[in-house]
């Protein structure tokens, strides 16, 4: 589950880094706020189901603006994206500090059983979100291989000044793209509410594992990021088996930087500077 | 740069570190004690700058440089009975082993992997800080106390405001007055000339691999002595430091106050720390404002305070 | 904080703007080094200064203390203040950082000049705090609950007289675990400073009570998920002890249910992973029949005296712990009552001492020092307590709860010697 929750997450930021060449420092804030939305629709309507498809949209908005009012204005400008992203992540942390409070929230699951095997047991909803996320996965790339939108995406991606020139409509692609990003790590945010709680300041986390994800994936490769989020979620888990945990974090983070550092278009993907 | 101008850029330094001196006569405690942690935080900004601003590479990991500073004064004293002096080199040493390797490692990396390399390599030398508890402390830290510096048979402890402001300040002035000395030095502009067009530089004839590297050691030591004077002056070592908020700070101060001037990040330290200070004391959303602000700068100040500055006004300013 | 009910006041605007337009000046005001206003001081309102965490991640905490304090100041203000004198709380957020809390206690000593400060819960942010207050010699009482003051390694100016310390509370429950629970005990705790004193200090008392520590299963910090940890405790523990701070904690209990099942050993936690959390949150049904530390019951009932009665009426929670005005807002009663001990310990220290004013600290700190005990009651709801002066840290009783339909009841009061260790470190030999 946790891979799979990994991919969407990073999927948003791998589709944003790649298409539009800029470092979304905000991402993990997305994915807090789809989880806190979901929260807050759950909670007052008592619809899960609601609140899955509420989050990824309403955060998905808020993206929208921040691209047309901030990102757009400064020409995605690498540097002063990732300063203004920075001030986007203070924003929303602290505008959830201050209206949703320091609580860690959960949200009842809506389906509930326990798989049990001889030895130990494994949570049904988990396969649930493992399920619900293949799923946006596959219609991600869908979207991104069938549509004319997606195609508009791989020759901003490719070229973009060439897909100008074939009457691409460059800004409304950046700005769709910047939004469908947001979405997908909302809508992981909001997947992994009744596993996990929605807490303000979990966005760092999930950020960090993002960017471990997308560097070792490679740059927009949607292959990448699916793949090494795999290799990431399970190594993990494979990794703190042989180690102390903390010891086994040290050991996987120095992994990924060394195997950018030498290999800077990561395991799959293009060159990435 | 003609020879007067570089004259007057220089002039106007030694008058913003005069200043600073003068400064501590007449603030009321409070601010004497702020200005002089501004200063030490100021020269670590003054590091950061070196790599962002005049080699054009953004690190989101220089927080390792800082720690390793703090690290290595405050272990070798802590453990090793160290004096202040031999704490100070023991941290600058280690920051030079650090930022060595760290540049070793990142030589092949520019832009984002470069940030990104170096954002996980801090992660992991923070992760370090907390494995190896039992000898550092780990989050919760430790203290050092009772430190000071005899000099001519007189003892200056750190615990003394006056002592502190003015050892902030001494420290502060090294790294101003390197950082200015690069930006006129013949390999200071290779590495400016690095920033703008690493190909046509290397085609030029320059060994820019080494030019690199050389800009990764000084930010790393500029800021690890910054961490390895914290740790004397405000007698405390901890992981937190090591964190990845403390990689950002100095890219903002840096910024807002403008990368790629000298002064720059003296000025962008100052205004967030006093914007921080007061805007906390309003409103618990403080942060909400510290990145509106953020926002509001790259939109319509791009080049920071004295970047800005510098574009309309005073084009001299190095 | 906007609220100005009860006393405790957030700094105005105005004097925040004055402090900035000084600095603006720097001009007309007195040499660095005249430390504390001397024209008023001994006269007017009491200013205690506030170390609190309103952000970061001791924001949960941060905001009962808040609350806690307000209300204790009221209680005080109304009976007539300390030693004649109104109290006047000046708070200031130190953003759980350790690098701004040493700002703060700078900030509320030379610049809002009270006359002392307390308040302050992560060690971290107490640790590097701890030596400024010392250098500007100012008392510095912390509501913390780690071992670092009764350790010796911070400074005679810092005391924590309204809350117990880790080590006290591993002492007192490990005996009880071991008789009643199990003797092959597996410590789950994350792998900072918090976690390494239950590991240290329950390993040492296990070990010497006939205990057996089958593993040490450290969590490393920020962790989301923990179903590959509970694999490394070993099949005949007995009992599994936990100790999770954090904002995972619900994810914890979900996914040791789903690892163990009916097949549980038995479960030992400390609250301080529940503190601010519904205890009938989704997902924590798990707990049901485990037990918990507890430093003041979470629940009131028939039992409940009436001075805890009153204490909790003021604060503003109900009988299952949460904030009257909203259900859903859980308290942090097992760590907040420290703040109110605290303020009533500073009122009884100052009117014994005749503290009026800064150069009086050496009347206020020996005094402190020389208290021995403090009676149960309205000042001091959690219990009575023992206060060992050279230590500078208080001993009180702990509690030991079980979860029964979704309430923490408590079974067991342990007895102020049991959480007693041979004490370190001896504050009354330094300087002031």
């Amino acid at each position: 589950m946790g891979a799979l929750v990994l991919a969407l997450t990073a999927l948003g930021l791998s589709l944003v880094f790649g298409v539009m060449r800029i470092v979304n420092v905000a991402h993990g804030e997305f994915f807090m706020l789809g989880a806190i939305v979901a929260w807050y629709v759950s909670t007052l309507t008592g619809s899960f189901l609601l609140a899955l498809l509420v989050a990824p949209v309403a955060v998905a908005g808020v993206a929208v603006l921040a691209d047309r009012f901030v990102l757009r204005r400064i020409g995605y400008e690498p540097e002063s994206t990732i300063v203004a992203t920075i001030g986007l992540l203070y924003i929303l942390q602290q505008t959830v500090l201050t209206t949703y409070g320091p609580y860690a929230r959960p949200v009842e699951a809506p389906v509930y059983f326990r798989v049990d095997f001889p030895w130990f047991g494994y949570s049904g909803y988990k396969l649930v979100v493992a399920g619900v996320a293949a799923v946006l996965l596959l219609v991600t790339w869908m979207a991104l291989s069938r549509t004319t939108l997606g195609l508009q995406m791989r020759a901003t991606q490719q070229d973009r000044e060439m897909a100008q020139a074939f009457a691409v409509p460059v800004g409304r692609v950046y700005t769709v793209v910047f939004g469908v990003g947001a979405g997908l790590a909302a809508a992981a945010g909001a997947l992994i509410v009744p596993v996990q709680q929605a807490h303000y300041l979990m966005g760092l986390d999930a950020l960090l594992m993002s960017f471990v994800v997308v560097i070792l994936g490679g740059l927009g490769s949607l292959r990448g990021t699916l793949v090494a989020a795999f290799v990431v979620g399970l190594s993990d888990g494979a990794i703190s088996v042989l180690f102390s945990p903390t010891l086994a974090k040290i050991v996987a983070t120095l992994l990924v930087a060394l195997v950018l550092a030498v290999r800077g278009r990561g395991l799959f993907g293009e060159e990435l500077a | 740069m003609t020879d007067d101008r570089r004259g007057l850029a220089l002039g106007l330094h030694l008058g913003v570190l005069a200043l600073l001196g003068a400064l501590q006569l007449v603030l009321p405690p409070f601010h004497h004690g702020m200005v002089a942690r501004v200063m030490v935080l100021a020269a670590y900004a003054v590091g950061y700058n070196v790599l962002l601003g005049y080699t054009g590479l953004m690190s989101l990991g220089h927080a390792m440089f800082f720690a390793a500073g703090m690290y290595g004064t405050g272990l070798t004293i802590q453990h090793w009975g160290f004096g202040a002096g031999a704490g100070f080199l023991a941290g600058i040493v280690a920051g030079l082993a650090v930022a060595a390797a760290v540049g070793l490692v990142t030589l092949r990396t520019a832009g984002p992997a470069f940030l990104i390399v170096t954002m996980m390599l801090a992660q992991a030398f923070n992760l370090a800080t907390l494995y190896f508890n039992d000898v550092t402390g780990g989050d919760q830290g430790f203290i050092l106390s009772g430190l000071g510096l005899d000099l001519f048979g007189v003892r200056l402890a750190f615990a003394d405001p006056a002592v502190k402001y003015n050892a902030a300040l001494v420290v502060f002035a090294a790294c101003l007055l390197l950082s200015f000395w690069l930006t006129g030095s013949p390999a200071g502009r290779v590495l400016l000339a690095l920033k703008e067009n690493e190909e046509r530089t290397r085609l030029l004839g320059y060994n820019t691999v080494r030019c690199r590297l050389f800009a990764v050691v000084v930010s790393g030591l500029l800021s690890a002595v910054a961490g390895s004077t914290y740790t004397l002056l405000f007698s405390y070592v901890g992981s937190t430091f090591g964190g990845i908020l403390y990689s950002i700070y100095p890219l903002l101060w840096t910024l807002l106050g403008g990368a790629g001037t000298t002064l720059g990040p003296l000025v962008g330290t100052l205004v967030m720390t006093y914007f921080v200070d007061v805007a906390s004391a309003i409103t618990t959303g403080y942060l909400i404002v510290v990145g509106a602000a953020l926002i509001v700068m790259v939109l319509w100040a791009p080049a920071g305070i004295v970047g800005g500055i510098r574009v309309r006004w005073a084009p001299w300013l190095p | 904080m906007s609220e100005t009910s009860g006393g405790v006041k957030s700094v105005s605007r105005r004097t925040v703007l004055t402090g900035a337009g000084a600095v603006a000046l720097g001009a007309g005001l007195p040499g660095p080094w005249v430390r504390r206003a001397t024209a008023q001081a001994g006269q007017g309102p009491l200013r205690l200064g506030f170390q609190v965490h309103r952000t970061g991640i001791g924001a949960v905490y941060g905001r009962w203390y808040e609350r806690t304090t307000a209300a204790a100041v009221k209680l005080i203000n109304e009976k007539g203040g300390i030693a004649g004198r109104q109290v006047e709380i000046v708070a200031e957020d130190d953003g759980t950082d350790p690098k701004r809390g040493g700002e703060v206690v700078e900030k509320l000593a030379t610049h809002h000049k009270v006359d002392l400060i307390f308040g302050t819960l992560f060690s971290h942010v107490v640790i590097a705090s701890a030596p400024r207050a010392g250098e500007l010699k100012i008392p510095y009482l912390v509501v913390s609950e780690g071992y670092h003051v009764a350790s010796g390694k911070l400074n005679r100016y810092v005391f924590q007289p309204g809350i117990t310390d880790v080590r006290a509370q591993v002492t007192a429950v490990a005996p009880w675990i071991l008789k009643n629970l199990g003797k092959k005990v597996t410590l789950i705790f994350p792998d900072y400073a918090f976690g390494h004193d239950h590991r240290d200090f329950f390993s040492k008392v296990a070990t010497a009570q006939g205990g057996t520590v089958r593993a040490l299963v450290p969590i490393p910090p920020t962790e989301t998920s923990f179903t590959k940890y509970f694999p490394r405790v070993p099949a005949d523990t007995e009992v599994l002890y936990h100790v999770m701070v954090g904002p995972g904690v619900l994810t914890f209990v979900k996914e040791m249910g789903e690892h163990f099942g009916a097949k549980r050993p038995q479960i030992f936690g400390f609250v301080d992973s529940l503190e601010g959390v519904d205890m009938a949150s989704p997902g924590l049904d798990y707990l049901e029949g485990t037990y918990f530390w507890e430093a003041f019951p979470r629940y009131a009932g028939p039992a409940t005296p009436a001075h805890v009665r009153t204490y909790r009426e003021r604060v503003g929670i109900n009988d299952n712990g949460a904030n009257v005005n909203d259900p859903k807002d859980v308290s942090t009663a097992s760590h907040m009552f420290g703040c109110w001990e605290t303020l009533f310990v500073i009122k009884q220290a100052v009117e014994k001492s005749g503290y009026k004013k800064p150069s009086d600290y050496k009347a206020f700190i020996e005094t402190l020092e020389g208290f021995q005990s403090f009676a149960e009651g309205l000042e001091h709801p959690q219990g009575p307590k023992k206060f060992v002066g050279r230590l500078h840290q208080v001993f009180g009783q702990q509690l030991i709860s079980k979860v029964e339909k979704r309430r923490l009841a408590v079974v067991h009061r342990t007895a102020i010697e049991d959480s007693m260790y041979a004490p370190e470190a001896d504050y009354t030999k330094q300087p002031l």
